[in-house]
């Protein structure tokens, strides 16, 4: 009886962990995964990460239309380096980080391009703005983790961040930089 | 005084060329720190750090041009120590016209700011160290005491050339002046 009551459990276990090694969707992995962003300046182009950010991939390589990923970034952990600018960019003008605390990226779909590459569809929310983009995707799989990394433009303006009066001295094309890690499938 | 006496010309005019844009890098420079964030105070940092690279750039034509062309000598009848206070003090701005500028762009470096020459991109100049905000504060002290170091010698210098022309009355100052 106690023996039975041992291996239904067991069963029912392996009923909620098989599925869940297939299409279960890994957290990322922020201590090893960076985002960030490069904006121009006269000329001068300045990258800073978002310090703080979370989200989840569930991408099974045999089934990459049906991969879905989502992340959350906190506008306000935008680290530029220096007080003066970290406090400019939490204004109205660009982030509004009081109102608009938090931007997403959640996709769509997955196409494979080329090998250990895809463009991955979603859309960006950003200061209450919601555009769609299309992001390549470079993924690559070392010691038990896999990092998707990539390069994406965004106009600033498309998302209302920065008032006119900075347009001759920061550029529109904002670059997207991230790389995302997750524990490797399986 | 005879002109062989006196500088070359090509000395002559980088000497004042250079005066300008240090005294007028120097003032932007003093001017731009105490802005609140802005459009302008971007545009100001930009002009500032051009015109930095250019005084680099002038400062190495320059002392090109005064090892192959030597400087007139002192004019006869000055006491040793004047002679040596001129030696020195001409020597510690030909240093600082190179230590500036490169603990300037140490700086921007060090900020995480490359140095774009004239705004083009082409002319983004290489990043002499890595982003590191406790570099920069260091940089950033040590670009602010050598500009003070330079702000005391050129003070020193045209009082020097002021005395000279204006109290010994003898030609040194003129030997530098372009209406000759």
């Amino acid at each position: 009886m106690h023996f039975r009551s041992i291996t239904a459990v067991l069963a029912l276990a392996s009923l909620i962990s098989v599925p869940a090694a297939f299409a279960a969707e890994r957290a990322i992995d922020a201590a090893k995964s960076s985002i960030s962003a490069e904006f121009t300046q006269m000329s001068v182009p300045v990258n800073a990460p978002f310090k703080k950010f979370s989200g989840g991939i569930d991408f099974d390589p045999a089934k990459p239309a049906e991969a879905r990923a989502h992340f959350d970034i906190d506008t306000a952990s935008f680290d530029i380096g220096d007080d003066d600018y970290n406090a400019e960019v939490r204004k109205p003008e660009w982030f509004d980080t009081a109102k608009f605390p938090k931007a997403s990226f959640v996709t769509s779909g997955l196409k494979p391009t080329t090998p250990g590459n895809f463009e991955a569809s979603g859309k960006l929310s950003l200061k209450g703005k919601t555009i769609e983009l299309k992001v390549p995707v470079t993924a690559k799989t070392e010691g038990g983790l896999t990092t998707y990394s990539g390069t994406v433009s965004i106009s600033r303006k498309a998302f209302a961040i920065g008032s006119a009066s900075w347009d001759d001295t920061v550029e529109d094309t904002v670059k997207i930089r991230f790389r995302i890690a997750v524990p490797a499938a399986g | 005084m005879s002109d062989n006496k006196a500088y070359t010309r090509p000395a002559i005019a980088l000497h004042w060329l250079m005066a300008l844009m240090i005294i007028g890098g120097f003032a932007v420079g003093l001017y731009m720190t105490g802005l609140r964030l802005s459009p302008d105070k971007l545009k100001l940092y930009s002009w500032h750090k051009w015109s930095g690279i250019t005084v680099l750039a002038l400062a190495l034509i320059r002392i090109g041009w005064r090892l192959s062309h030597p400087v007139p000598a002192p004019l006869p009848g000055q006491p040793l120590w004047q002679l040596r206070a001129a030696h020195y003090t001409h020597l510690a701005l030909y240093v600082l016209i190179l230590a500036i500028p490169l603990s300037g762009w140490l700086y921007s470096s060090a900020s995480g700011y490359p140095v774009v020459y004239l705004g083009i991109k082409a002319l983004r100049l290489p990043d002499l160290v890595a982003k590191d905000k406790e570099l920069a504060t260091a940089l950033k002290q040590v670009h602010e005491l050598l500009n003070w170091t330079m702000a005391a010698l050129v003070t020193v210098h045209a009082a020097a050339a002021l005395k000279h022309h204006l109290i010994d009355r003898d030609g040194t100052l003129r030997r530098m002046l372009p209406s000759r």
